[in-house]
């Protein structure tokens, strides 16, 4: 009864666009974004840390990248696991190359330097669409890791190739390696999630997302109306790169803390990453969100539950998790295409109008 | 709302994780993959690894008088995985790490190190944590990849009379952090021996290697070393015997030495060598002990197949190695119930000579153990074992012999302080 | 002939061979993707699937033993000694054309009409169903597959390229491998038996009737739904033969889902609708990357061939944006 408005009162554009129109949903958000800040942090520990909350920031991150290009650019690009080894090699390169930058900007200009290969590899959806950019896209992820992998100043000349990051602090607290508190490497994360969060929101509501979306919903019919394709498709994919970039470089330094392109980067990670959008919801901020828990929770939680609880072997464990996870995604498939973001918005159309639906 | 049931579900599921262990235990975590591309591999593995646990409560009742809590956890050999399985179980105590991948490996050397929590990466990992002095908390006895290179160099040497200036050797390895181990020492072999060496990279997973293969046809080096891994291996050994290259001469590091490896080839893989640093068979007294508490009472983690494989011999070796580690410092503590850090030292104090082998009933398995402060690599020794197709079993054909320790330990001081530099660490004293 | 033009030779002929595989798998992919529009991910373990169900009718393994042994403390493994190849891929034919019933009437039915993603998206979920079922029916081991294919370099054709080698060079002859040449032949005789399946006969012909218009076909009385399965029952046999090819060499083992990634580049080269443009393209790639791992590898330190693929595929894609032989792409606003 609580939970809508009474009416349509909009009278401005600005209240028409507003991200969160339901003040119980508003107060709600604040809510949990204030709990995540000012309480997580004092009980956070380093399970939660590593296996659940830091991954899932990560990917959430990567997923609203992605959810840019493909959920409202409607260019599907499998190099998702290509651009985040470009972040991560970058953040290695510069806390490496400068131990004097302060993280944040190591981070961001990660982002940076992956949104200009983002460009570079762009340039063919100028020509080629759908299912064939997409796979054209697999050039970006497996040229990348190769690179990666057989350059050695990537890897600062190490015997494997392997990358580790370095200790670095921020106001005096180190947020890699492994001496870094828990509290510390997740406000690190969430500040970035939750600022480019805010960021990619009103990217998507304002001229640049609107073009965007008309490209997606036809590019010819755009065209003619006056929307340039070179600098929307272009722009999609250098600021999805800066996402994704950031991500990797957060899932290098701060969640993980050593990498190597082949098994940190590898095509797993850019179909994990697409499935997220789509189960979360195609063009939906709330969607990257929801997709990424899904899809990393789902199986810790089939795991703890049938291993922790249950006692049965891990190996058969795995396997009924595989069909689970498997079935699952068939299931909300059928339930719902638009994914889970779009259930929660029919949910949330049902209790709008409950408990007088008619 | 869909989240925090969930959440609520995960906080529940992980409270039901942790309450489950009991302090007076010792507990042997088992980070294992018996799923994903690599399960053939991870399955013997994991299972002599468990077997040798479940005997020791079962015939002894545990170490020491304190009984054995032994966890699995699946990794699938993916590192974010293995992570989760190590920040889950390091709560309950646990003594010491098998992390079974590089990746893995390399994830917890700076945690499980800030943890205090040791962890033996046996003949994998990164090499140079062999130096004690600088990685307090990782130990790679009984040998580390840069032995294997310059053992299996050694055994080269000794088929050519000594003198190999005028050979070439290849190497076919896979195309990450655990392939290009040995390219660095391999590389100083070369220059100290005068042979040539050509260096074939395959890219995971490794099932089309044409061209590598007819690269090797053409230039028809004189050995090709391999270091492969997964279904890398058999599609290795599969060309190599179409393209009839002496199979003598074809020498796997040893992660491409089990029966998995060559049984796929057939006929053709016979008179394949491989190094392998422990014994090969179930002809070992321990293996009567294994059938009659474990297999025949039911309690196997495989079906019992395995046993006596390459990798079900490894899985046990490893956990004998662990357990006499945990007997060591129980002795040197004085307590049953020993801690990580005690479980530290005794890895650090290990030595287990012939006799205590024999006691063991594993007479000759391996090489005499010797760890120290300086030296987490043990004794760097290992012997070469060849492939009898028709028999379908592996032999010993080479004693346990040591690595060139000029140019490994060399490298190993290189690569350590590299390390020690990088991360501001500084070697500890180890008088 | 000097012996740099015979090893150039010999890269050519051994990529058109690897070409061949990789056409085995793209073919399954374009069957399905033509009547349904559908981008199958599950082909690959689709082509595990069928072989790990082959070993374990030939070894006669009992299904489910892992979890019948589990819940209910039993010890079974093997209910014979095993059975006859011949047998056992008639067997393993029956339980792929049941998954393809399953998948109809579970999923694609409820998935009419949806956007291409959405489909994509549902068979990777299949893709995951399928890696966990088969790892539980028949267990995550490696295993040996024999169906009596020969294997090996041909001695013959070593001798005979011998002499053609100029006088005095040191020429070891050129290498084929018999499995190889075997399964360019099956390959052909897969693709003609398509085409005169779908030339000549009713279901042959309702399936070119889909594939060109779903609406038309539905309206001249072609069941949709019974063509799906006839499809997915194709692309399960197709995936079968790919599983028997490339489980030959290396086990059947989980890795073998992994050539589906091999076939990607193929389909973008040659049209995701063209069973010729399957072949083409396959043919194409294995012999373009066979190449620059020969002539340009070397010189940039090797292993380039899988990311090389895609980029051959990328640069035919510049100029043929819907692959070599895949359908113009008409657009109207």
């Amino acid at each position: 009864m609580f939970y809508r408005e009474s009416g349509d009162f909009k009278s401005s554009y600005a209240a028409d666009q507003q991200t969160f129109p339901i003040k119980f949903d508003r107060i709600a958000i604040y809510a949990f974004v204030a709990f995540l800040f000012l309480v997580v942090p004092f009980f956070i520990n380093d399970y939660w840390e590593k296996s659940i909350i830091l991954p899932v920031l990560v990917w959430s991150l990567a997923a609203l990248g992605l959810n840019i290009l493909t959920g409202y650019c409607g260019q599907v690009s499998l190099g998702t696991g290509g651009f985040m080894a470009v972040g991560a090699y970058a953040s290695y390169k510069l806390t490496t190359s400068f131990p004097e930058m302060n993280m944040f900007l190591v981070i961001i200009m990660s982002g940076g330097i992956t949104a200009l290969v983002g460009i570079v590899f762009g340039l063919p959806s100028l020509r080629i669409k759908g299912f064939y950019l997409a796979v054209a896209t697999l050039a970006a992820q497996f040229f990348l890791v190769w690179l990666f992998n057989k350059v050695p100043w990537f890897y600062n000349y190490s015997a494997s190739g392997m990358i580790t990051v370095p200790e670095r602090t921020v106001f005096g607290v180190a947020v890699t390696g492994s001496n870094a508190p828990p509290w510390a490497t997740y406000l690190f994360c969430l500040i970035f999630v939750v600022v480019f969060a805010l960021i990619a929101r009103n990217l998507t509501r304002g001229r640049l997302g609107r073009s965007w979306m008309a490209i997606r919903d036809m590019d010819i019919a755009a065209e003619i109306i006056g929307v340039a394709p070179l600098s929307a498709k272009l722009s999609a994919f250098a600021i999805s790169s800066f996402y994704i970039g950031l991500s990797g470089a957060l899932f290098f330094s701060i969640y993980l803390g050593a990498a190597e392109p082949t098994e940190a980067f590898g095509i797993d990670k850019s179909f994990l990453v697409l499935f997220m959008i789509i189960i979360g919801g195609l063009g939906s901020i709330f969607g990257s969100f929801i997709g990424a828990a899904f899809m990393f929770l789902l199986p810790v939680l089939f795991k703890n539950i049938m291993v922790g609880g249950f006692g049965w072997p891990t190996d058969m464990v795995q396997h009924l998790i595989f069909m689970l996870v498997g079935g699952l995604i068939m299931f909300f498939l059928i339930v719902e295409p638009h994914g889970l973001a779009q259930l929660w918005r029919v949910t949330k159309e049902k209790l709008r109008l409950w408990p007088f639906p008619h | 709302m869909k989240l925090k049931t969930l959440s609520a579900a995960a906080i529940a599921a992980t409270m039901a994780l942790g309450s489950g262990a009991v302090s007076a235990d010792l507990t042997f975590p088992s980070l294992s993959y018996r799923t994903g591309p690599y399960a053939p591999n991870g399955i013997p593995f994991a299972d002599g690894y468990a077997d040798y646990f479940t005997l020791l409560n079962e015939r002894d009742g545990g170490i020491g008088g304190a009984k054995i809590n032994f966890i699995e956890c699946e990794t699938g050999y993916n590192t974010e995985k293995g992570v989760e399985c190590y920040e889950s179980t390091k709560g309950e105590g646990s003594l010491v790490y098998q992390p079974l991948s590089t990746g893995i490996t390399y994830q917890l050397i700076p945690k499980a190190t800030a943890d205090g929590i040791p962890v033996h990466s046996m003949g994998y990992g990164r090499t140079s944590a062999a130096n004690g002095k600088i990685f307090s908390h990782i130990f790679n006895y009984p040998g580390t990849y840069w032995d294997a290179a310059s053992i299996i160099v050694k055994h080269i040497l000794d088929q050519e009379g000594g003198d190999a200036s005028d050979k070439t050797i290849a190497l076919v390895y896979h195309n990450s952090a655990y392939g290009k181990e040995p390219i660095r020492t391999l590389e100083e072999l070369s220059k100290k021996h005068g042979f040539k060496l050509t260096l074939l990279a395959v890219d995971h997973p490794g099932q089309e290697q044409k061209s590598q293969w007819l690269q090797i046809r053409r230039e028809r080096p004189d050995y090709v070393l391999m270091w492969g891994w997964g279904v890398m291996n058999q599609v290795a050994i599969q060309e190599a015997a179409n393209i009839r290259y002496p199979m003598d001469k074809f020498i796997g590091v040893w992660w491409s030495s089990s029966e998995n490896d060559v049984i796929p080839a057939g006929d053709g893989a016979n008179g394949y060598k491989a190094i392998n640093f422990h014994g090969v068979g179930d002809g070992f007294a321990i293996y009567d002990d294994i059938k009659k508490y474990v297999v025949d009472a039911g309690k196997a983690a495989g079906d019992g197949t395995n046993l006596g494989t390459v990798l079900y011999n490894r899985g046990m070796y490893a956990a004998m190695l662990a357990a006499e580690a945990a007997r060591t410092a129980q002795e040197i503590h004085g307590v049953a119930d020993i801690t990580p850090a005690q479980m530290r030292d005794g890895m650090e104090a290990l030595k287990i000579d012939q006799a205590r082998m024999a006691e063991l009933g594993l007479a000759n398995f391996g090489p005499d153990i010797n760890v120290s402060c300086e030296s987490h690599g043990g004794p760097g020794q290992a012997a070469i074992q060849q492939w009898d197709a028709s028999a379908k079993k592996w032999t010993l054909i080479t004693d346990f012999t040591g690595a060139d320790r000029d140019v490994v330990d060399a490298l190993i001081a290189e690569d350590s302080a590299a390390f020690a530099a990088e991360n501001n660490i500084t070697a500890r004293s180890c008088s | 002939m000097s012996p740099m033009i015979l090893n150039t030779i010999e890269v050519i002929l051994n990529g058109l061979m690897a070409g061949v595989m990789y056409a085995l798998v793209a073919l399954g992919f374009v069957l399905i993707f033509k009547a349904s529009g559908i981008f199958n991910y599950a082909q690959g373990v689709m082509a595990l699937f069928a072989a790990l169900t082959l070993v374990g009718f030939q070894t006669g393994q009992v299904p489910f033993s892992h979890l019948i042994n589990v819940v209910f403390g039993t010890n079974y493994h093997h209910w014979s000694s095993g059975i006859n190849s011949f047998l056992a891929i008639l067997l393993t034919m029956l339980v792929m054309v049941g998954l393809a019933w399953l998948v109809e009437r579970v999923v694609l039915r409820h998935l009419v009409n949806q956007e291409q993603i959405i489909l994509f998206m549902a068979t990777i979920g299949l893709a995951f169903f399928m890696e966990g079922l088969g790892d539980l029916m028949w267990g995550a081991n490696i295993k040996v597959l024999d169906v009596g294919l020969p294997s090996g370099g041909s001695f013959w054709w070593e001798d005979v390229t011998r002499e053609w080698a100029s006088e005095g060079s040191e020429y070891y002859g050129m290498y084929i491998d018999v499995l190889d040449v075997w399964a360019a032949g099956i390959a052909i005789v897969l693709v003609i038996a398509l085409t005169i399946f779908s030339q000549y006969t009713k279901t042959g012909r309702a399936l070119r009737a889909v594939a060109d218009d779903h609406q038309a076909a539905l309206t001249v009385g072609i069941s949709l739904r019974t063509i799906w399965v006839v499809v997915w029952s194709i692309a399960g046999f197709v995936a079968l033969v790919a599983g028997i090819m490339w489980g030959s060499k290396s086990g059947i083992q989980f890795s073998l889902s992994l050539i589906a990634l091999k076939a990607l580049p193929v389909l973008i080269l040659g049209g995701f609708t063209s069973i010729p443009g399957a072949i083409i393209g396959g043919l194409i790639i294995g012999v373009g990357e066979k190449l620059f791992e020969f002539g340009i590898g070397p010189l940039i330190g090797g292993a380039t061939e899988n990311w090389f693929a895609y980029v051959l595929a990328l640069i035919f894609l510049m100029f043929r944006p819907q692959g070599l032989f895949g359908d113009k792409i008409i657009e109207r606003v």
